[in-house]
Formats: C-alpha cells, structure tokens, sequence
C-alpha cells in the first residue's frame, strides 16, 4: 500500500515536471526538432536539467545496497547494441518527428483532456500489445523449428 | 512558433530528474514510461499496483496545475488526426523493441552513461529531427 501511493505521488512529480517543462505540448516538441524553421530550443533546457538531477541523485542512490522499499534495485543488464534496441529507436524517432508525442509526454497530456492526446495513447498502447504479440509469435516459431 | 521558455521547461526538466531519483531510491525502479506503461498490458505484470499509481498520478498532476493556473500548460497538436494514430503506432512498435523511450533511456539510462542508452537516444533524436525536416521542408508539412 504504502509502495503503491509513494509511486502515485512520484508519478504526481513525474507529470507537473513533463507538464510544465513544454513536453506535453506536441507543437512545441516539433518545433525544438525544426532546426531549419521554426527552432524552439526549449527541450534542451527539459533534458539538461533532467539529467543534471538524474546524474547526481541517482550517484548516491545507487551506491546504496538497496532500495528504500525492495529488496534489490532493478536495473537493465544487456549491454548489447542490437537491431531491436537501434532499429525501434529510429522508428520510435520517426513516430515521434511525425506527431511531436513521445510517450512519457503523452501520458500526462492526457490530464488535459485533449482528444489528440488520447488518440496517439490509444493507437501506442495497441502499437506496444501488436509489438510484443509479434515477438513472442515469432520466438515461438523459432524454438518449435529448433 | 511556440515561444521559448528556458526557465519554465528547466524547472519541469529538474523535476522528471527529481521523480526519477525518487522512484530508484524508494522502488529500485527506472522511471521509464515505456516499461511502466508495458507491465499494465495484457498479460499483466504480477507489480501492476505501483505501474498504474505512478501512471495516474501522472495524468492527475496537470489536472492539479490547471485548477492553479489555467494558462500555466500549453497545448496544441498540429498535425492531422489520422497522422496522430499512424505516429502512435509506430511510436508503440518502436519503443517496445527499443525497450525505452525518452524518459527510460533518454533520461534514466542517460544518467546512468548506460552504452545502450547513449545509443538509444542519439538514433531517436537524430531520427526525429530527419523526420521533421523532411516532412515540414522537403514535403511541405501537413
């Protein structure tokens, strides 16, 4: 209980900071992408200070034995650069250069209501679920011809 | 034209950090929306609880602020309905293969100076800047 409501309040953190930063706001992320027009450089700023924080909070947080609530941290362990990480990074980045919605901005938008918001959360989610339904399709194959 | 806002998106950028380091010290999580967002899918994951609290509490948060001040978040989405849709399924299909989006490996995995990330982000930035380019200056936009 006490897990579930902390992660709620930093969800809470996690969307005023995507809200105020710009990054909610599809037109103003396209804009920062638009080097040769429009040019909004603002989601430098978003990222720079992102990671500044992140960078230095995470250097005495992970040199702990655990975190406050698990038993271990859970942290990423391949470090392989492979086709599925570089090639759904560049069609991720396509995604993202079409509509301006990413899908750590899209999830707050929805608290504003907005109809487009919704729309691109939808079709992501159904994009993830077809994504990972394929994958285990094909895994499935590949051992049955094992 | 969307008006530059140095101090406004520094703030908010300082306060994605400052979740992300919340949610590793308390959870030992990476706070990723992609990953997040992938253990609320059917079949779920058996630590939904902690996904779906941190999932609402970031669609509550710009409810709060706009209840403070009704100008304090801007929004427009420019480009055409169906364009959303096809981006947000491409989107979905990329960021599951890549295993993270902007906030898991543009910010947590960033920090981390994790190789994977590093690559990760430089690819979706470089891919997202192409792709605008193209569309607004080599197709003449939407």
């Amino acid at each position: 209980m006490q897990r579930t409501l902390l992660a709620g309040m930093i969800g809470l953190v996690f969307g005023a900071g995507i809200a105020l930063s710009g990054m909610a706001n599809p037109a103003k992320v396209l804009n920062f992408f638009d080097l040769a027009g429009t040019w909004d450089p603002s989601l430098a700023f978003v990222m720079g200070g992102a990671l500044l924080v992140t960078a230095i909070g995470y250097r005495f947080v992970l040199k702990r034995d655990k975190p406050v609530l698990e038993a271990r941290f859970h942290l990423p362990t391949s470090r392989k650069l492979d086709l599925p990480l570089l090639g759904g990074s560049a069609v991720f980045g396509i995604g993202w250069g079409i509509s301006g919605f990413c899908p750590g901005g899209a999830i707050p938008a929805l608290g504003l209501g907005e109809v487009s918001a919704w729309a691109f959360v939808g079709a992501m989610l159904a994009g993830i679920f077809a994504a990972r339904t394929i994958r285990v399709a094909l895994e499935q194959r590949a051992t049955q011809n094992a | 034209m969307t008006e530059f806002t140095p101090v406004a998106s520094l703030f908010g950028g300082a306060l994605i950090g400052l979740s992300a380091v919340l949610l590793m010290a308390f959870h030992g999580r990476i706070a990723g929306m992609t990953g997040i967002l992938s253990g609320l899918l059917p079949p779920m994951s058996s630590d939904w609880a902690w996904r779906a609290a941190f999932v609402a509490g970031a669609i509550v948060a710009p409810i709060l602020i706009l209840g403070v001040s009704e100008t304090a978040i801007g929004y427009q989405s420019p480009v055409p309905m169906p364009w959303v849709i096809i981006s947000g399924l491409i989107v979905g299909g990329g960021v599951y293969f890549s295993s993270g989006c902007t906030s898991g490996h543009g910010v947590c995995g960033m920090a981390r100076l994790s190789p994977r990330s590093l690559a990760a982000t430089a690819t979706f930035m470089v891919a997202a800047f192409l792709t605008v380019f193209v569309i607004r200056h080599l197709l003449g936009g939407f």
